[in-house]
């Protein structure tokens, strides 16, 4: 590229930056206060969009003016709807206020935004530090991150591409557009990068296989296609930053000489699909994508193309299969889809995150990268982190961070005084481990080395109150169903596996079936094409090494230690306990199962009750009669008086 | 076999109209059926054998493709359809009692729409905020931190609002 090409796309970017950065100096300096709404999916979930209409209608009301700014995640989910207000004129630095109803929209409105009283009883923190209010930074939540991937997510709106631009967006792009493919593989490859969907292969190294390829027309895709059913940070990322994907997809087009990308997104995720198509459109309008990029003389356009929902189509081939109008199912390997993708293209395929590390790194280099992490995994990982613990949600720490400061130190530890018991990473393909394990540091060998692995990044704790066998069965039920049926293994194994998990959640175990179930996971790992098969048996296999004498509780005593499985659990009242004059239990049973003995106290029937355990909860603390109870027949048996005739 | 109401009919000659603008080839088998079911709410017959005769593929090659795929429904969906999160998060935390719960009392299983078209149940992979688990999403509503009794309670709802509507039309 001559030096009269590159001063050309450096003075089209300016151009475009400049406006970008006045556009926020416009906004930045305005006296007016500033309410950023955090609008992803689970914003909005949580009431975002009410809380939206109250603070707009609270305004118009009070005849208050402000700017309200809807942006993308913050991660902290636990809190949702975060509302962060900027309201210069009180003195005030920023503050963040967490669960945002629409009540306490209007409240703040009249109160702080009008009467220049923050309400320090609703604060979570400031998000600067200052000498007023204590920052957010004081929590281990928000101070132990790195953000990398995720760093300007709920800062910016996502449907507005300045805003990403006067962040420094699409400059990575400059650069790389500069610079020789070569040049772009080896900075990729001495970063060290893995590839975040799961399986943690060096992205340069693929990189590199793509660009030596025979043929001209290269494709990039973009797997957004998240099936793991606990994990959602794909989709967050692409409804709150979607522009640092994008700008990471077109440096993989430089590097590998591609000319059209794919992104592959799950038809489930309609907001993330809006957001995305507006962003490509944003940045053809700007001349950032479509025909001679930024004056390079270079083209890269983008399409999308929406996922049906097959947890398979994770697998590359198998999303391949699925773009060009089949069934999902993989297909062996060699030849690569780097070399023999889609319609025999060569063909890369990254996952989400993978292409939004790229910017930071073509910006930064690959020693500011390789100073992050380990060295084997150098840089962040994003994991959404749910079940039993007080703070869940969507954190990016550096690898390397133990499982124990992740789950105590950064999101809470667990809440209600439970103890811990496991922590099941990598969703149907990972592992549960234990205690034991907490010291492990989050890396992709050494989550393997312990029999889980990355996946996908979902993340779930359970107290002492979940039942590992009922754990690996509700997983094998979804590897079941989302089996292709292409290998026998898979198909039948998995059908088999989930056989014998059903009958030990209903105490129908007998003698031999762990061993039955080792002998099988092996046979399903073994026999199957492609991840899907090779890791369905992990969650057994794991929970079998681990928690054996949970397996074997149940089979031999037909007892669940977790109190969980329904057909091995019983409720029933402690007659004790049990004040007469309340009738909470009766009245919230959705079976009538709870009923009045002739002391005007509860019994429950066990031959109606379905063990949903409403009644637990229904009952007042200060009796806190209605007691769990595994196995099932050690449950007192209270006769129902029979009906009075009338 | 559902028969095809007056409104699916209608919605059939819509996908007869927007399908004409559609490109061809194999890799639009998937997008068209998608596009179908945006129109219709599901795919029946006519709808599977409308795309198939445009592409020119099997109908048995399409009914394959779509049935492989998730998204892809072939019963109409309710005016209220239930989705009940099977997401981890929810399961750890007692989803299933909550899809038990609307499947006792809507007296349908997971997958059927009710006689008058009015519920159906689905059972959806997490929709995101686990935080707020179990949830269920009736309509386009979500309601977090599901109990047996919220149950009752939100198909009670549904159904006073329509009763209410009843009455409001036959006043005016």
């Amino acid at each position: 590229m001559t030096e009269n090409v590159k001063s050309r796309i450096e003075a089209a970017y300016q151009a475009l930056a400049e406006e970008a950065r006045d556009q926020k100096e416009t906004f930045d300096q305005s006296p007016l206060p500033k309410i950023h709404i955090g609008m992803a999916s689970c914003g909005i979930a949580s009431g975002a969009l009410e809380t939206q209409a109250a603070f707009e209608a609270a305004l118009k009301d009070r005849g208050v003016e402000a700017h309200v700014h809807t942006v993308g995640c913050l991660g902290h989910c636990y809190a949702e709807p975060v509302v962060i207000i900027d309201h210069p004129d009180s003195g005030f630095p920023p503050i963040l206020y967490p669960e945002v109803t629409p009540g306490k929209a209007k409240m703040l409105v009249k109160l702080f935004l009008e009467g220049g009283d923050p309400r320090f009883e609703h604060i979570m923190g400031a998000t600067v530090e200052n000498e007023m209010i204590p920052s957010v930074m004081e929590f281990a939540r928000f101070n132990r991150e790195k953000r990398v991937v995720m760093e300007r997510c709920g800062k910016i709106d996502p449907e507005k591409i300045n805003e990403y631009i006067a962040q420094g967006g699409y400059g990575a792009l400059v650069k790389g557009l500069g610079r020789t493919p070569e040049s772009i593989i080896a900075e990729i490859e001495a970063s060290g990068l893995r590839g975040r969907g799961g399986a943690g292969f060096p992205t340069g190294k693929k990189w590199q296989f793509a660009r030596n390829a025979a043929g001209s027309d290269k494709l990039i895709i973009c797997n957004a296609d998240e099936g793991d059913p606990g994990a959602y940070m794909d989709r967050t990322l692409l409804e709150s930053n979607p522009h640092q994907v994008i700008e990471g997809m077109m440096i993989a087009a430089l590097a590998v000489g591609a000319t059209r990308g794919l992104f592959y997104v799950r038809a489930e995720y309609p907001l993330a699909v809006r957001i995305l198509t507006t962003a490509v459109d944003q940045a053809r309008e700007l001349g950032l994508l479509g025909t001679d990029i930024l004056g390079s003389g270079l083209d890269f356009d983008i399409d999308l193309f929406q996922g049906s929902g097959a947890f398979v189509c994770g697998e590359e081939t198998a999303l391949i299969r699925s773009v060009e109008g089949f069934r999902g199912m993989p297909r062996h390997r060699p030849p690569y889809p780097v070399e023999h993708g889609l319609d025999g293209r060569p063909t890369v395929i990254n996952n989400v995150k993978t292409l939004a590390t790229i910017p930071p790194i073509v910006e930064k280099g690959a020693d500011w990268f390789r100073g992050i992490g380990t060295p084997g995994s150098p840089g962040t990982a994003v994991f959404s982190i749910v079940g039993n613990v007080t703070h869940p949600g969507l954190v990016e720490i550096p690898m390397g961070v133990t499982l124990r400061e992740l789950i105590f130190d950064i999101c809470g530890g667990i809440p209600k005084q439970k103890k811990f018991k496991a922590v099941q990473i990598g969703g149907p393909s990972g592992g549960c481990l234990s205690a034991d394990f907490l010291d492990t540091p989050v890396d992709f060998d050494e989550l393997r080395q312990a029999g889980a692995m990355m996946g996908s990044g979902g993340m779930v704790v359970m107290d002492e109150d979940s039942c590992m066998v009922d754990v690996s069965r509700y997983f094998l039920d979804f590897t079941q169903k989302e089996s292709c049926g292409k290998c026998t293994f898979c198909r039948v194994g998995t059908r088999h596996l989930l056989n014998i998990l059903q009958r030990l959640t209903r105490g129908e175990g007998k003698e031999g079936d762990i061993k039955q179930l080792e002998t099988l996971s092996r046979a399903v790992q073994q026999g199957s094409l492609c991840g899907l098969g090779k890791t369905a048996p992990n969650p057994i296999l794991t929970s079998v090494a681990y928690f054996k004498e949970e397996y074997e509780a149940h089979i031999q005593e037909g007892r669940c230690p977790g109190c969980a499985c329904r057909t091995l659990t019983a409720f029933y009242i402690d007659l004790d306990k049990c004040a007469r004059g309340c009738d909470a239990c009766v009245a919230c049973c959705p079976v009538d199962a709870v009923f009045t003995t002739s002391t005007r106290k509860k019994g429950i029937d066990q031959e109606l009750c379905v063990k949903c355990g409403e009644c637990m909860v229904a009952c007042p603390p200060e009796y806190d009669a209605v007691v769990k109870i595994s196995p099932a027949h050690l449950a007192p048996i209270i006769e129902r008086p029979s009906e009075k005739k009338s | 076999m559902n028969p095809l109401s007056s409104e699916d009919l209608a919605n059939i000659e819509v996908l007869k109209k927007q399908i004409k603008d559609a490109p061809k080839g194999r890799g639009q088998l998937i997008p068209l059926l998608q596009m179908a079911q945006n129109i219709l709410g599901y795919l029946p017959d006519k709808a599977l054998s409308l795309v198939a005769d445009y592409l020119s593929i099997n109908r048995s090659d399409v009914y394959g493709v779509a049935s492989f795929y998730n998204q892809f429904r072939f019963n109409p969906p309710g005016k209220n359809p239930v989705k009940v999160c099977m997401g981890t998060a929810c399961h750890v935390r007692g989803g299933e009692i909550i899809l038990e719960n609307f499947e006792r009392k809507l007296e349908i299983k997971e997958g059927d729409t009710t006689e008058d078209r009015e519920f159906s149940i689905e059972r959806v992979a997490c929709v995101g905020c686990c935080a707020l688990a179990p949830v269920a999403l009736v309509g386009e509503t979500l309601h977090g931190h599901m109990a047996p009794s919220k149950v009752e309670g939100l198909v009670l709802r549904v159904q006073l609002e329509r009763e209410k509507a009843e009455r409001e039309a036959g006043n005016s």
